[in-house]
């Protein structure tokens, strides 16, 4: 028993979860009695016995997963692990090896991923309700209250538990491989971000055993109906931290990665476009994502330490809220959308056999994007009563971002021209579904850009409706698209295209079964974030609900296809789609540290259809002279199963 | 690509336009148009969905286009065509949108302005959200102050709504107004929020106030009526108001 406490793992994490919540309870307690006040404090923003509970909870639980022993002997000048002991976090040789502090970014890729989904199918399960509800009008199966807290917690768990982190996950397995990089930059840091992430959702889902219920204010949580709310929205505060820190450890260390790991010969114009994808990705979350820790913040010590940022009354400005907010929230959507950008580009290319046309301005439009992302914010306060001048320079920035968006849509249908289009692959139908309904995502966005019609549909289902055609038919079909494209690499085993393809059609006339209506009854004048309605939109909405339930069920066709293939799969080699970028040289899946000789880069990353033209070769340079074409020798023997 | 293949294919894309856009200009999409911004609004989004039309059915047809005509033949494991770019075609795409946006934009700008445009002999009405109730103040009502838990307002004057709230945020939206601001619980300094809007509606009626800023568990069934009402019927209806108002509350003035 002491000797499991004593090993870093998932007992030890448990027991300093245990540790810090009682440290973190009883410091407050203990400060409590000693200035005299009663011992708990349960105002319903207050508990600050809970709060600082639930800080001290999960950082106990980190140190006891052994989040830090490494760098706390470091830092206390203790030798830190013996030589044959420095990889000892590294690598997987069995399941139990995906459920401890592992630094291998390969594990830490499909950790990511894996409980990605999780809450993803928890957030699936959160919107079946809502839909269960809103099939009719009245209220039958929620009250108002609880119907504020499924669809608070339902946006929080997607965006920050699922679509942000899986983009990280798929990028951990794949980006490292990519430049030619043996591990990402800082594996001990990478380790840390990831094991964050459950802890972020764990809070958010926490929060439904608080009295009052789940935080209700909406995944934006304005204030002042956020400061004032009951105890669970402290712990969506609390989440946000956890899960924000992560992203922006995560961001960091993929930009050093990025800049300082690549492989001789990868200069910035060979990179693959998932590579640039996510270099503008880090930019926009190292940027960006401290702010809406701020917000989040600021909102927390209104509510327990009786700050007085947004409460007007006391001379706090509201507004100013949802300014700190959107200023990370709105480049929060490139940053949910460009690594999909990344993967269409890869997929795209592989299936049509063809260099991305325009590769140069894909990657500048990328960082137009980067730039421009951060000038927009305000186009989602065209009601707001903020300063009305603001409103047409916001304006103008939010069209003018549709040029680089439009310049990738472009470049994909300028690759699939005179190509050798394949649709075998589940991949490339996500890729071209991806489009259709990206465009049109991108349609409804320019309009609600545009001042005069923002006035009309802000706040209504038309807002819902493009919400979800850009994060469920834009970044969720990318996400399908990556975890399709490789899963392959990831497992060595191939998957059912038959299954894929079931899944790929339902969830296309799920998505816009219940999507497209959406943007019909929002003009007409129904309200988003209501339990109730008018009449006149029960039809629709009871139509909307059966489509958002064939979608749901599609998406067990997915688990199924995953789980099963997964173990029972017809092996896949190392480069099932004869694709050129460096992941697919090495074994399916890749070696411990990737790669037995360090790959060198002699061309584009995208060179279909140009004689004799190479990505990448491995080893040193003589050994390019009388060595056969596929350079994969030297990795099959020490393929890691 | 033949010079014949690529008129077929730009005829394709404007017939998919028109198939497009003509049913969907004639649907009225928003519903009743009861304001003069509602014209204004609708007038925009049919323009806008014309142009947008035109470039959803330049993306359908070249992608549907290459689907069929370069899918690859069953076994044929070659390369496509080793393409890398054409710089006339991205500079094309990039400049063509920049236009079309940029006119979208300077559009909306024009529009914007009439919406805001203000008249001299506007109604100034005040109107204060709190959870879960609309209450409509007329200040300048002949008769003295006047409160009203619904909203009557003669057709064809403009209305010049202050909006405030007593505790959270919420938004005053008429669908058929396609009027819709925030109502920000300002502090001492107002915060220099911008609270006036005004709107002209033109149609007799009752409508809906909706609110659309998420406030709480009563957000969903926060309404309150709307009233347009000929010009008559209204200056009856306050002077009654007033005269009720001032007989009763004539100590408990706020």
């Amino acid at each position: 028993m002491v000797a499991t406490i004593k090993k870093p793992g998932l007992p030890r994490a448990f027991f300093g979860l245990l540790i810090g919540f009682a440290f973190g309870y009883g410091l407050v307690v203990a400060l409590r009695a000693i200035s005299g006040l009663p011992l708990t404090q349960s105002e319903q923003t207050g508990y600050p016995q809970l709060i600082v509970a639930s800080i001290a909870g999960p950082l106990g639980f980190l140190v006891g997963l052994g989040c830090f022993d490494y760098w706390l002997r470091w830092a206390a000048g203790r030798p830190t692990y013996p030589a044959e002991l420095e990889h000892k976090d590294h690598g997987a040789t069995s399941w139990k090896d995906y459920f401890r502090f592992n630094t291998d970014h390969k594990v830490i890729g499909i950790q990511y991923i894996c409980t990605s989904f999780l809450f993803f199918f928890i957030g699936g399960a959160i919107a079946m309700l809502m839909r269960a509800e809103l099939a009719q009008p009245g209220t039958q199966i929620v009250d108002p209250g609880a119907f504020n807290s499924l669809f608070s917690t339902h946006a929080a768990l997607m965006i920050f538990v699922f679509v942000i982190p899986i983009f990280a996950g798929i990028a951990n397995y794949v980006l490292p491989l990519m430049i030619g990089a043996p591990d990402m930059a800082f594996p001990r840091l990478n380790a840390l971000s990831f094991w964050m992430l459950p802890l972020a959702g764990a809070l958010f889902l926490a929060s439904y055993f608080c009295p009052g219920g789940a935080f209700d204010a909406g995944w934006t949580g304005y204030a002042p109906l956020s400061t004032g709310a009951p105890l669970g929205q402290s712990f969506f505060n609390l989440g946000v931290q956890f899960a924000g820190a992560s992203s922006v450890a995560t961001a960091l260390n993929f930009l050093v990665t990025i800049i300082t790991m690549r492989a001789p010969g990868m200069n910035f114009w060979r990179l693959p476009l998932l590579v640039w994808a996510n270099l503008s990705t880090s930019l926009l979350v190292v940027a960006a994502t401290p702010f809406i820790a701020g917000a989040q913040f600021m909102v927390l010590f209104d509510r327990v330490l009786h700050t007085n940022f947004f409460q007007a009354i006391n001379g706090g400005d509201v507004l100013s809220y949802q300014h700190i907010f959107w200023f990370y929230s709105h480049p929060a959507v490139y940053i949910m959308m460009l690594p999909g950008f990344g993967i269409i580009s890869e997929v795209i290319s592989t299936h049509a056999r063809k260099p991305i046309f325009g590769y140069r301005l894909m990657a500048l439009a990328l960082l137009g994007i980067v730039v421009l992302s951060y000038t927009v914010w305000a186009h989602h306060m065209f009601v707001s009563g903020m300063f009305s001048w603001l409103r047409v320079p916001m304006m103008i920035t939010t069209l003018l971002i549709a040029v680089p968006t439009g310049i990738k849509i472009f470049s994909w249908l300028g690759t699939l021209f005179q190509a050798k289009l394949h649709l075998r692959s589940t991949a490339m139908l996500f890729a071209l579904g991806f489009i259709v309904t990206f465009t049109m995502g991108g349609i409804s966005g320019v309009m609600l850009g545009m001042v005069p019609i923002d006035i009309h549909v802000s706040d209504t289902y038309f807002v819902v409706a493009h919400i979800h055609f850009v994060l469920f038919g834009g970044s969720v079909f990318t996400i399908f698209a990556g975890i399709y494209h490789w899963f392959p690499k990831m497992t060595g085993r191939m998957y059912d295209e038959k299954l894929g393809r079931v899944h790929f059609w339902l969830t296309l006339i799920g998505m816009y079964g219940t999507f497209l209506p959406m943007h019909w009854i929002g003009m007409e004048g129904m309200p988003r974030r209501v339990a109730d309605y008018a009449a006149q939109f029960g039809d629709w909405n009871l139509l909307i609900s059966c489509f958002s339930f064939l979608l749901g069920a599609a998406q067990l066709v997915f688990l199924y296809n995953m789980v099963v293939s997964w173990r029972w799969g017809p092996k896949a080699g190392p480069n099932p789609w004869r694709a050129k970028t460096i992941e697919w040289m090495v074994s399916s899946p890749p070696p411990i540290f990737n790669f037995d000789e360090i790959p060198r880069v002699v061309g584009g990353p995208y060179e279909f259809g140009v004689p004799g033209a190479r990505h990448a070769i491995m080893g040193p340079a003589e050994a390019e002279v009388g060595r056969p074409a596929p350079a994969v020798a030297g990795t099959a023997g020490a393929a890691s199963t | 690509m033949t010079r014949a293949t690529l008129a077929r294919l730009v005829v394709a894309m404007l017939v998919l336009t028109a198939l497009i856009a003509v049913p969907m200009t004639q649907i009225h999409w928003d519903g009743t148009q009861a304001s003069t911004a509602a014209h204004k609004i609708d007038t925009l989004l049919n323009v806008m969905i014309v142009l947008s039309s035109f470039v959803f059915s330049i993306v359908l047809v070249m992608l549907f286009y290459s689907i069929w005509r370069y899918r690859a033949k069953p076994g044929d494991e070659g390369d496509g065509e080793p393409i890398h770019g054409n710089t006339k075609l991205e500079i094309a795409w990039t400049v063509i949108p920049t236009v079309i946006v940029l006119f979208g934009a300077i559009y909306s700008w024009v529009v914007l302005d009439k919406l805001e445009a203000k008249a001299p002999d506007s109604i100034p009405i005040d109107i204060v959200a709190q959870q879960y109730k609309w209450t409509f103040n007329y200040p300048d009502a002949p008769g003295g102050p006047v409160t009203s838990n619904e909203l009557v307002v003669p057709v064809d004057r403009q209305l010049d709504l202050h909006l405030t709230s007593l505790d959270v945020v919420h938004s005053f939206w008429v669908p058929e107004w396609r009027i819709k601001r925030d109502l920000v619980p300002a502090g001492p300094g107002g915060n220099d929020i911008d609270n006036e809007v005004p709107v002209t509606p033109d149609r007799l009626g009752t409508y809906q106030v909706v609110c659309t800023e998420l406030c709480g568990f009563g957000h969903a069934t926060m309404r309150a009526l709307v009233r347009v009402v000929p010009q008559q019927e209204f200056d009856s209806w306050l002077a009654k108001q007033a005269k009720a108002q001032q007989g009763t509350a004539g100590t408990s003035g706020t």
